[in-house]
């Protein structure tokens, strides 16, 4: 919906997944740049423990699609070191959680070596991974850290939330020429969505506007603007106006579409699949606090996940992910309406 | 003396035939017709134990589960060369082990289960819980190893870790801090061929058990289908660490019969051929073969054996089934050793939430339904 490619001829979309368009993306990529290559553990001959590379390596071959040791570190490094060389390398890391064996490559070398090189190198590095709970994969398998890369000076993050975002800003990721961390979400791989064909490139750092409202702003990203758009839209049932801003970058933070909704609205909650401390929301409250103070009417509220390590108990699981029931009541609590009656579908 | 060197050692023949060793039967004088028979039942149960926690998963009872079948012999002959003040540091599958050491047969999949963070006290049965993050559990065993050390006592820590592990840098690292310190430990790398979908020649050039003697490890590359042999190679290794000669590497070389998880489907990437081959190398057929050699098996005790296997496998059903789910608050606790204040109001919180609905066991119980 949002591809900052401007067309004024129809572009002509098809609906497909998530994990479609992923896998649709990297096809062209490899397409169009040599120079572009796949690797990681399991994304050859397996096709990706979540199926992005399906087909893959059978069309493009183990010089293209790289079955890697089980050595995150390792294949980080590798890659950054393929980066140097002026390859582009799409790493993907099985999950966020593994990333943390790779962290030294990533935050040491990967962001700093632009700088720390006086501007003489590029990283055109991209590093796929998806986060998020809900699976019942555990407290080792279900983190959403993607604050610890957006807080990190020299990367790019993207959180893509739609089909046609994780087209266009994994084309944007591919040909840029620093390293980006490219955010997935296990609970949206699957998810449907409109995709305009043909070539989709992004820019880094735009936030959308994904519904328009007039009564109050909900921040989200990732599986989290999918949840913000429908309690937005049962709300709407009930008169009320919301609008929901999808960052879609979390570095750049495009601070100005933050603001300028919420002056618009004067109300926000932040929606965030982290940990409330030191999470994503601290930082849009902060970017709201410092920008348009005077236009707010209530203080901004954030609904994170409870901090605890991720319970594998599907019921300690959704206890302490935040859902769209307790979206829907802090929505409630900051315009100072009444409490809907509970259910108990809500959780 | 025993030569570390790359030969693959084996003590008993596919066909089930007892192959002398001058070097290793001193460590296995003591197995006689009967402590034979007992690795054979223990296996068998194993086994039965596996294939149920399979089926469980299949019928939607476990979230989960990573299958052993065909590493019976591996984990069986080691975990019972282990003395009880030995720690052990477990990957996922170290199913067989845990059952050496009298874990409770449903405890053994409730954290499979997600009724609970660990499905059993580490501490009354010096066993770790899984270590689920490929190879971190190496640098733990060489660190409670380091401990043991210091305390002068001679216990020792026996890390498992599969193919896969042996490329992550963790695993490396522990066997420097092992080499440097001499540590006791036991670094017991289960080959079995497959990182889910990748072939162990992805992970290794060449044989994984030749790695350690570059730290400066003694290394033993042993048939991992092969009880005998895997009980004796664990049994030098345990007593080199305890006499202060410091850390083992053994590699033992099996193979995973079936999925990496039953969320995997081999038969994707994997040759048919190759499990054919790996079958007529069977733990369990090879180790019956022997006893029934040597007498040992007769109808009562092929009864007995299977009585105990079926016994083990119902407790597991039953007890997986009859597991009362956790209560939805306690996803606040033991995070901390001590009250948190941002934790407490958390858990206020919810609480209110749950009681919004009625009594507070209906909360429970419809956000457990819901």
């Amino acid at each position: 919906m949002n591809t900052d490619t401007d067309n004024t001829e129809a572009v002509t979309t098809r609906t497909i997944t998530y994990r479609q368009a992923l896998n649709e993306t990297l096809r062209a990529e490899l397409e169009h740049d040599e120079k572009v290559f796949l690797i990681g553990e399991e994304i050859g001959v397996f096709e990706g423990s979540y199926k992005i590379t399906a087909g893959l390596l059978e069309d493009f071959g183990p010089d293209r699609v790289l079955d890697a040791p089980i050595a995150e570190e390792g294949f980080v490094g590798a890659a950054l070191g393929a980066a140097m060389l002026g390859m582009r390398p799409v790493v993907e890391i099985m999950t966020i959680n593994f990333s943390l064996i790779a962290i030294d490559q990533i935050v040491n070398h990967a962001a700093k070596m632009r700088s720390m090189f006086a501007g003489q190198v590029s990283i055109p590095l991209v590093i796929r991974m998806p986060g998020g709970g809900g699976q019942q994969l555990a407290a080792t398998h279900s983190q959403n850290l993607e604050v610890w890369y957006a807080h990190i000076p020299g990367l790019k993050v993207v959180a893509p939330s739609t089909p046609a975002d994780a087209k266009a800003l994994l084309t944007a990721a591919i040909r840029d020429d620093d390293p980006v961390i490219f955010l997935e979400n296990l609970s949206l791989y699957s998810a449907k969505g409109e995709v305009p064909d043909g070539e989709q490139i992004a820019e880094i750092g735009k936030a959308a506007v994904v519904k328009t409202g007039i009564d109050l702003t909900i921040v989200s990203y990732s599986r989290g603007t999918t949840t913000a758009l429908e309690v937005a839209n049962q709300l709407e049932a009930e008169g009320l106006s919301i609008e929901v801003v999808d960052l879609r970058s979390l570095r750049p933070l495009d601070r100005d579409t933050i603001c300028a909704s919420v002056k618009k609205t004067g109300h926000a909650v932040v929606f965030e699949d982290d940990w409330l401390s030191y999470g994503i929301g601290a930082e849009i409250s902060a970017t709201i606090g410092e920008g348009v103070f005077d236009f707010l009417d209530a203080p901004v509220r954030r609904v994170a996940a409870a901090e605890v390590p991720l319970p594998y108990a599907k019921s300690l699981e959704r206890a302490a992910l935040p859902s769209a029931a307790d979206l829907a009541r802090v929505v409630r609590e900051v315009l100072n309406l009444a409490p809907a009656t509970a259910t108990s579908n809500d959780k | 003396m025993i030569d570390f060197s790359p030969q693959l050692v084996q003590l008993l023949s596919l066909d089930g035939e007892r192959m002398p060793s001058g070097d290793f039967d001193p460590w296995v004088a003591d197995l006689d017709g009967p402590a034979l028979l007992a690795l054979y039942r223990d296996m068998v149960v194993v086994r039965r134990i596996d294939t149920e926690a399979t089926a469980l998963q299949r019928q939607g009872e476990l979230g989960l589960w990573p299958p052993l079948l065909g590493q019976e012999a591996a984990q069986i002959g080691s975990a019972r060369a282990l003395r009880s003040d030995d720690f052990i540091f477990p990957s996922y599958r170290e199913n067989a082990v845990a059952y050496c050491r009298g874990v409770k047969v449903s405890d053994i999949v409730k954290v499979w289960r997600g009724n609970a963070q660990s499905g059993w006290d580490p501490y009354t049965v010096n066993m770790a819980t899984p270590a689920i993050i490929i190879g971190a559990q190496t640098l733990h065993a060489t660190g409670w190893a380091l401990g043991a050390q210091r305390d002068e006592v001679d216990s020792v820590a026996i890390a498992y870790f599969g193919d896969g592990a042996t490329s992550e840098g963790d695993v490396h690292e522990a066997m420097v801090f092992a080499a440097s310190f001499q540590a006791p430990v036991v670094f017991f790398c289960q080959n079995n061929q497959w990182a889910i979908s990748e072939p162990v020649g992805v992970q290794a050039h060449r044989n994984i058990a030749d790695r350690a003697p570059g730290f400066g490890i003694p290394s033993l590359r042993i048939d991992g289908n092969d009880v005998i042999a895997v009980l004796a190679a664990t049994r030098i290794a345990l007593d080199r660490a305890r006499t202060g000669g410091g850390p083992t590497f053994i590699e033992a070389v099996t193979y995973r019969m079936g999925p990496h998880t039953t969320a995997d489907d081999p038969t994707r990437y994997r040759d048919p051929a190759e499990l054919a081959e790996w079958k007529t190398r069977d733990p369990v057929l090879r180790l019956h073969r022997l006893l029934t050699s040597l007498g040992e098996i007769t109808p009562e005790v092929e009864a007995e054996t299977a009585a105990l296997a079926d016994a083990a496998a119902a407790e597991l059903r039953a007890g997986c089934i009859g597991m009362a789910d956790p209560e939805p608050l306690s996803v606040f606790d033991h995070v901390y050793a001590t009250p948190n204040a941002t934790l407490e109001r958390q858990r206020s919180d919810y609480a209110g939430y749950l009681t919004s609905f009625g009594t507070e066991h209906d909360s429970a119980e419809q956000n457990r339904k819901a």
